[in-house]
């Protein structure tokens, strides 16, 4: 039985939803075109991962394996729903930032994925550990992607200017493409690469298969 | 629905604003199942069936029982209850719409193995994928809640028809590349799904050459 130390620290680096296990992509790609995007989508997804991890748990006993995938989606909606009226009522620029990928939520891989090879097999705590653990990992994920998007492909980071000298003149020419589609999938593929190349994954050459544990 | 209305349909969701390269939708499976071609038209024809069907079932859902003042709400709670008039659209978009889709996945699946065995074989095991699909998903909101003007039930399933095709398009272009991709010698690193996202990367750089095309944006 690993410590509870571990359960939150895996999610973070070593089992990361999207550069290691390649789950949750989409709002990976789309909404990290602002670290501000990014942080909140991170944010709406940890706590949707967190609740519904802890629920599932918590009715382990109850749900009856045959039909436990409709039971979890049930669950994962229902914190989705109350995530997005939360985000419609107190965060209305990134509710209105975020559009669809905010009720999306409700078919991210990485959280339906946590509650099947988590949750549903573990206690309470440990599945608060890993939910947080591994909705942290998702959001530093997503706030790096979105980092070296709005640095430089906006020359902007958290809206405020950068790349300006000492007489407030631009030294450096913004890459466009890179907050277009295009540069979200060539700063996403060369992360993962990265993560391969100085992470212990060289051992596992079939880490592009996908692995729930 | 002339025939005008139709093609503006088809090239924005094949192109400008397709789903996959531009829009990120349905990544998870446009990864997962694009190495082999035989697996691409599977997952493609699969993906096209139930977003057809989705965008069917949802657009009704949301016409005719959410949105306020509708149908369902006036004929159970009398016109002018409080309900009628704030409708249902914030609370029960996402409850209702995935489980219409899952429901409606399971139910082809029994469907087609009871009667068309065949074609069962050939798609029956991406059918249980779908569920968490989120371009399926995603089609049903972008046909009702966030459509930038009502569609109509005829636009809703053209949009589901040609959504699905744009992603069987493009499922079926990276399935090509990433079968010449196995005979090249790329770093041990970019094996697999970072050099596949580097090529997608180059394919939405092409794809934004249909922006402005036919007058869409």
């Amino acid at each position: 039985m690993p410590s509870y130390r571990e359960e939150f620290t895996k999610g973070i680096f070593k089992n990361n939803g999207i550069f290691v296990l390649m789950l949750g992509l989409c709002p990976a790609l789309a909404v990290t075109t602002s670290v501000t995007n990014a942080f909140a989508m991170g944010m709406a997804a940890s706590a949707v991962l967190i609740c519904s991890n802890v629920i599932v748990s918590a009715l382990r006993g109850l749900i009856p394996k045959a039909v436990r995938i409709p039971c979890f989606i049930v669950v994962i909606a229902t914190f989705v729903t109350m995530v997005d009226m939360v985000m419609k009522g107190f965060f209305y620029e990134q509710s209105r930032a975020l559009a669809i990928f905010i009720p999306l939520i409700v078919v991210n891989c990485i959280i339906l994925g946590r509650a099947e090879a988590f949750g549903y097999k573990n206690t309470v705590f440990r599945s608060f550990l890993d939910g947080a653990g591994t909705g942290l990992g998702f959001t530093l994920a997503l706030i790096l992607i979105g980092g070296i998007r709005e640095v430089l492909g906006a020359g902007t980071l958290l809206g405020y200017p950068i790349w300006l000298d000492a007489y407030g003149r631009t030294v450096f020419q913004p890459m466009t493409g890179l907050v277009l589609a295009p540069g979200a999938f060539i700063v996403v593929g060369l992360l993962m690469a990265g993560f391969r190349a100085i992470g212990r994954h060289r051992q596992h050459p079939q880490m592009d298969q996908v692995t729930w544990e | 629905m002339n025939l005008q209305l139709i093609l503006q349909i088809a090239i924005l969701n094949l192109f400008v604003q397709n789903f996959v390269v531009q829009r990120f939708l349905g990544l998870c499976p446009f990864i997962g199942q694009s190495d082999d071609k035989h697996k691409a038209i599977g997952m493609g024809i699969a993906v096209t069936f139930v977003m057809t069907m989705a965008s069917f079932v949802t657009y009704l859902l949301y016409a005719y029982f959410l949105v306020p003042d509708s149908w369902f709400l006036r004929t159970v709670f009398g016109p002018g209850a409080g309900i009628t008039e704030a409708g249902l659209l914030d609370v029960l978009v996402t409850v209702s719409y995935i489980l219409v889709i899952a429901s409606l996945v399971q139910f082809v699946e029994m469907f087609l193995r009871r009667f068309v065995p065949t074609l069962y074989r050939a798609m029956g095991i991406y059918l249980a994928l779908i569920t968490t699909n989120c371009a399926v998903m995603g089609v049903a909101l972008l046909n009702t809640t966030d459509a930038p003007q009502d569609l109509g039930l005829t636009g809703a399933v053209l949009q589901g028809v040609f959504a699905g095709l744009g992603f069987t398009l493009v499922m079926l272009l990276m399935a090509g590349i990433r079968e010449r991709l196995e005979y090249l010698n790329v770093p041990p690193c970019f094996k697999g799904a970072p050099i596949a996202f580097l090529c997608t990367g180059l394919m939405a750089l092409a794809f934004l050459g249909f922006a402005g095309m036919a007058g869409l944006g």
